[in-house]
């Protein structure tokens, strides 16, 4: 031995347990030094970090001990933006949150002001809401379902799933002018009513989808890789999904049957048809299962509002208050009291009763929930936005623990995470 | 249904909860907007919580957020809000606070505080007692006050840049080219009731030459 030291025999003839071992030559220095624990630093610069998340990881070898995820990267301060500027000012701030699904946040918002005005949507309004609604989930869970085969290794899912998010981006466009940053749905409405090829193509992708699906699916679901990589790994047991908060798929990868679309239903959902599905072990599989069924649902639920839409042709999506919503471009040529209302709304906008109140919507990552209160005036005295990726990216540390490091970006995959409503 | 009514059936339901709640737990209940909101008072909010979660089935606490309300005695709000999967219900409870009484910490009763709280801890500078790690959340490394208080300028103390000569981001005290400017265009003719003078300019009115 190098360091000089005497190995002594067994005594009595009594066999060494550690006589199989191989002999350590190095020094007691060098033993002292080789400290299995180490920390190091995961994103905020790495493109499984989901944008800009920093991770400090303390690992025992490859084993995970401890993740503290430091966010804030991308914090804008949206919230104290929004209290400088009236309702209508700030439907767009609710884009920048979620980036992948626009609309559905647009909508929480819009959810929450019309509570506190007390209005009533138009039914066709209430309809396209939930077309775009569906197609918002759609496209998140085309990014994520396919960017977490993207963690474990594989390329070619993610660029199968933009071909089909491209085309729905294009949807989101005929309807509003633009890709992502839409500001389409409006306190009592949505801005512009959806010309009537822009439905015909709707309902047309909606026959070409499922063939694209059953694509990226049968290069995915059942691959021996993304299974060994996501089967068991992450897993969420029903007491540990509620006490953290969890809402979405998370809630419903552990089986809890809980959709906000069923159990509270807003808009038009109460007389759509549509399964909720739910996971059995509460793993990253069961979770990109839950996600791939729910686009499959979310099919059903628009092909359903298409063949309504088509039945209300031409009736109005905004309602007709003018103190709300602002008239229409044609009327504000000919009628002064048009012009004025126009004038009012866009400079000092409406104002909203005293009070507070919290709407969700069941968003495609879980509940997004708006807290706003008003004291009266145009502008919201707080919001609050309660993100569900806030709520998962925090649970990321006990999730983690004992599992390997390849398997933290598999995790980090499963929780949908979105910087832009993580850090607000 | 419509969503009027469907507002109405809930403030049916939730008015016998929030008497029960009262009765159960000793907090105030308000009803408004079809929605539960209970009082509490600060020093037994841990007591309250475990009450809801334990005896009335609020399993989760969705979010928890903090208000400055800079008039009042003591000026923080904290919000909680609560939702029970069995009861498909929700609540809201507040407790109030200023910037140096501390909040008794609930992550011990719904782990997922443990964020928010900090998060409220670094927008309004509420401290949370008990709290197992109570840094700063969203802010920058260094930050220095609490950005959602309502007296906190809206462009901040400081801006950052890269700096060619030094190689590295600096920081410097925020420079506006343009004043910063705010307009409320409040109207003072709708239902006009307001000591004069409203309008820049009204005290001019009386004035000769």
């Amino acid at each position: 031995m190098a360091d000089g030291a005497p190995v002594t025999a067994p005594v009595n003839g009594a066999i060494d347990p550690f006589e199989d071992m191989p002999v350590d030559h190095r020094t007691d220095h060098a033993k002292a030094m080789d400290d299995r624990k180490f920390t190091i630093n995961f994103g905020p610069q790495h493109p499984a970090a989901h944008g800009v998340l920093r991770l400090v990881l303390e690992l025992d070898g490859e084993i995970v001990e401890r993740v503290d995820p430091h966010i804030g990267l991308l914090h804008r301060g949206t919230e104290k933006l929004m209290e400088a500027r009236t309702y209508l000012q700030n439907v767009p701030y609710l884009d920048r949150l979620d980036y992948v699904a626009p609309m559905n946040q647009e909508h929480a918002f819009c959810l929450a002001i019309e509570k506190l005005l007390g209005v009533e949507v138009p039914y066709r309004a209430q309809l396209i809401r939930v077309l775009y609604s569906e197609i918002g989930r759609i496209g998140n869970h085309l990014l994520n379902a396919t960017m977490q085969a993207m963690d474990v290794g594989a390329l070619t899912p993610p660029l199968w799933g933009h071909e089909e998010r491209e085309k729905l981006m294009v949807f989101y466009e005929r309807a509003c002018g633009a890709r992502l940053h839409a500001n389409y749905f409006r306190p009592g409405g949505v801005h512009q009513d959806l010309p009537m090829d822009l439905i015909d193509d709707i309902g047309r992708w909606c026959l070409e989808f499922p063939k694209a699906l059953a694509d990226i699916e049968s290069l995915v679901t059942e691959n021996r890789i993304f299974k060994q990589r996501n089967v068991d790994i992450g897993v969420v047991s029903k007491e540990q999904a509620l006490a953290w908060g969890f809402t979405g798929v998370m809630l419903r990868g552990s089986d809890i049957a809980w959709d906000l679309r069923k159990s509270q239903p807003y808009e038009c959902y109460a007389e759509l048809e549509f399964d909720v599905p739910v996971g059995k072990n509460g793993d990253c599989w069961d979770r990109y299962l839950c996600r791939i069924e729910e686009m499959k649902q979310s099919v059903r639920i628009m092909e359903q509002c298409i063949h309504k839409l088509r039945n209300c042709p031409g009736e109005p999506v905004m309602i007709e208050d003018n103190k709300i919503v602002p008239p229409r471009r044609g009327e504000m040529k000919r009628s002064m009291e048009s012009l004025i209302h126009h004038f009012k709304l866009y400079t000092e906008g409406f104002k909203t009763p005293e009070g507070e109140v919290y709407a969700s919507v069941e968003a495609p990552k879980g509940e997004f929930g708006i807290y706003l209160v008003s004291d009266g005036t145009n502008k919201p005295y707080r919001v609050k936005i309660s993100a569900p990726g806030f709520r998962h990216l925090q649970a990321m540390d006990w999730m983690n623990r004992g599992h390997q490091l390849a398997d933290v970006s598999a995790i980090l995959g499963s929780l949908d995470i979105v910087f832009g409503e993580v850090d607000r | 249904m419509s969503s009027l009514a469907v507002q109405a059936q809930f403030e049916a339901a939730l008015t016998p909860m929030g008497a029960e709640l009262v009765g159960a737990l000793g907090v105030e209940a308000q009803v408004a907007f079809g929605e539960l909101t209970l009082v509490a008072p600060r020093e037994r909010i841990v007591e309250v919580m475990t009450g809801l979660r334990d005896r009335f089935g609020f399993q989760q606490l969705l979010d928890l957020c903090g208000a400055d309300y800079p008039d009042r005695e003591e000026r923080f709000e904290i919000v909680y809000h609560l939702l029970s999967l069995t009861r498909n219900a929700r609540v809201r409870v507040k407790v109030v606070t200023d910037e140096v009484q501390p909040v008794p910490t609930v992550s011990e009763v719904y782990p997922s505080a443990g964020w928010f709280e900090r998060e409220a801890y670094d927008m309004y500078g509420v401290i949370f007692s008990g709290h197992p790690d109570m840094r700063r959340l969203l802010t920058d490394y260094g930050f220095e006050g609490h950005p959602l208080r309502k007296d906190f300028p809206m462009s901040g103390y400081v801006e950052v840049r890269y700096d060619e000569e030094q190689k590295r981001v600096v920081y410097e005290p925020v420079k506006l080219t343009q004043e910063f400017r705010t307009f409320d265009f409040l109207s003072p003719w709708e239902g006009a009731d307001y000591p004069a003078p409203v309008l820049p300019g009204d005290e001019k009115a009386g004035v000769k030459g």
